[in-house]
């Protein structure tokens, strides 16, 4: 079994298992990775970084690819509003 | 059918001129080849400010602010317009002594402003490095996104009276408008209000001045003003050289509009890397954050530059003979700031009625009294 490691979405922690992708975690924990200009929730669509529905803010720094991004163990996520 | 008033361009400012007169119950109809507000307006960074490189131009603006500021309570929300205020940042002592004399100016032209040290800005720009000297706060200037105050504009002459005809005009002559489909016009004036294209009129003294903008992703809160070095004063009036100064621009989305440049003699609408570096440079020198900011878009726009920097507003005497021929152009970065002043100004003329303000120096008759003095 992969080591299970603790990611923090919106200020829940969210176990994941290490190797997983962040945009899974925002999934796993019901969260919009980011609101619209219109304050509509979007998430992770195309998987694979070309479509940026699935920017959020990891450790501080807004606009981040989250399916581009592996989860690291104290990680604190954040929907981009 | 023929028109009271025939106007070229479906800009900002050809808009707020085909509302005026409609309001004046003169019979309009614009024309575009385009689409609404897609040339220097919608390449702008629509920043409502009052400027004070001459007494002309610190007039005109701070009379559209006031006009800009009764159109408030009609504009849709899509116009985004927001009294963001100016901040004119001051890096030195040397700007500083710039700041108190734009201070007392302002005030003695009955503008609002305050004078704020190293760390009052601080607190209104947290973003903004430490050590700067200070900075003039103009509170009641604006940001609005232009297209759709353009849209707006000629939607209301639309709704009172006022046509569009949708081709390109290919000549303009003694009341007579030529489109490229063949198609004949009719009007008592024809007002020019095409930016930076000469050609129906090719004595119009407006050179092309290029600019660079780009627009950030979203980061909410980053920035609370429109702010400007001071030193934008010093590289906007070089009438010559390429210049970048910093001035950026809170969206209402949380975006960042971040400028600018100034280019003549590259016609050419693709960016270029070495000025928009220089122009990011100078940004981060103010705000080092920006380094870590996401970018989405960079594009470029034309000013439509006079010789004096101030617009051409009236009939186009001394230009040409043809007396039916009209102008609105040559706005230079202050398109937007000054749209409705320039369509009050231009009606007042083609009623007799009294202006508001000294219509005089706009007028483009000016142009040929400074050929002769430069003759």
């Amino acid at each position: 079994m992969p080591e299970s490691i603790t990611v923090l979405v919106n200020g829940m922690p969210v176990q994941m298992q290490a190797g997983s992708i962040v945009s899974a975690a925002l999934l796993k924990a019901g969260e919009p990775c980011r609101l619209s200009v219109t304050a509509e929730p979007r998430t992770a669509l195309c998987g694979m970084g070309i479509c940026f529905e699935c920017r959020a803010t990891v450790n501080g720094v807004r606009h981040r690819r989250t399916c581009q991004m592996i989860c690291c163990d104290g990680m604190v996520v954040e929907s981009d509003r | 059918m023929e028109s009271d008033v025939l106007i070229v361009g479906a800009g900002i400012v050809g808009c707020a001129c085909a509302r005026e007169c409609a309001l004046a119950g003169l019979r309009v109809c614009i024309v575009e080849d385009s689409v609404t507000g897609g040339g220097a307006t919608a390449a702008g960074m629509g920043h409502i400010v009052v400027m004070d490189d001459s007494p002309a131009q610190f007039e005109l603006t701070r009379y559209s602010r006031s006009l800009w500021q009764q159109l408030l309570p009609k504009l849709p929300r899509s116009a985004e317009y927001e009294t963001r205020g100016t901040l004119w940042v001051a890096a030195d002592e040397e700007e500083m002594v710039e700041v108190r004399a734009k201070h007392s100016a302002y005030g003695a032209g009955g503008v609002r402003t305050e004078t704020l040290n190293e760390a009052e800005v601080a607190v209104e720009e947290p973003k903004l490095r430490a050590g700067l000297a200070g900075a003039l706060l103009v509170p009641d200037d604006g940001v609005i996104y232009p297209p759709a105050a353009a849209d707006w504009f000629l939607e209301r002459a639309l709704a009172i009276g006022a046509t569009i005809v949708r081709g390109k005009a290919i000549s303009a002559n003694k009341g007579e408008l030529r489109l490229a489909d063949g198609t004949k016009l009719r009007g008592e004036r024809i007002v020019l209000a095409t930016g930076t294209d000469c050609s129906l009129l090719p004595s119009l003294p407006i050179k092309k001045r290029k600019g660079h903008l780009l627009i950030t992703d979203r980061y909410p809160g980053f920035l609370h003003h429109q702010l400007v070095e001071l030193g934008y004063l010093k590289s906007a009036h070089k009438l010559e050289s390429d210049s970048v100064a910093f001035n950026i621009q809170p969206r209402r989305t949380g975006q960042l509009l971040i400028g600018s440049s100034r280019q003549y003699g590259d016609e050419d609408s693709k960016s270029d890397a070495a000025i928009l570096t220089q122009m990011l440079e100078r940004a981060q020198g103010y705000m080092p954050e920006l380094a870590q900011v996401s970018g989405l878009r960079v594009w470029t726009g034309f000013r439509a530059a006079t010789p004096d920097k101030l617009p051409l507003i009236g009939p186009a005497e001394g230009l040409t003979d043809d007396r039916t021929i009209w102008l609105a152009a040559g706005f230079e970065g202050l398109g937007i700031t000054n749209a409705p002043a320039a369509a009050r100004l231009l009606v007042d003329q083609m009623l007799g009625r009294a202006p508001e303000i000294d219509a005089a120096p706009y007028l483009p008759q000016r142009m040929t009294t400074q050929a002769a003095l430069h003759a």
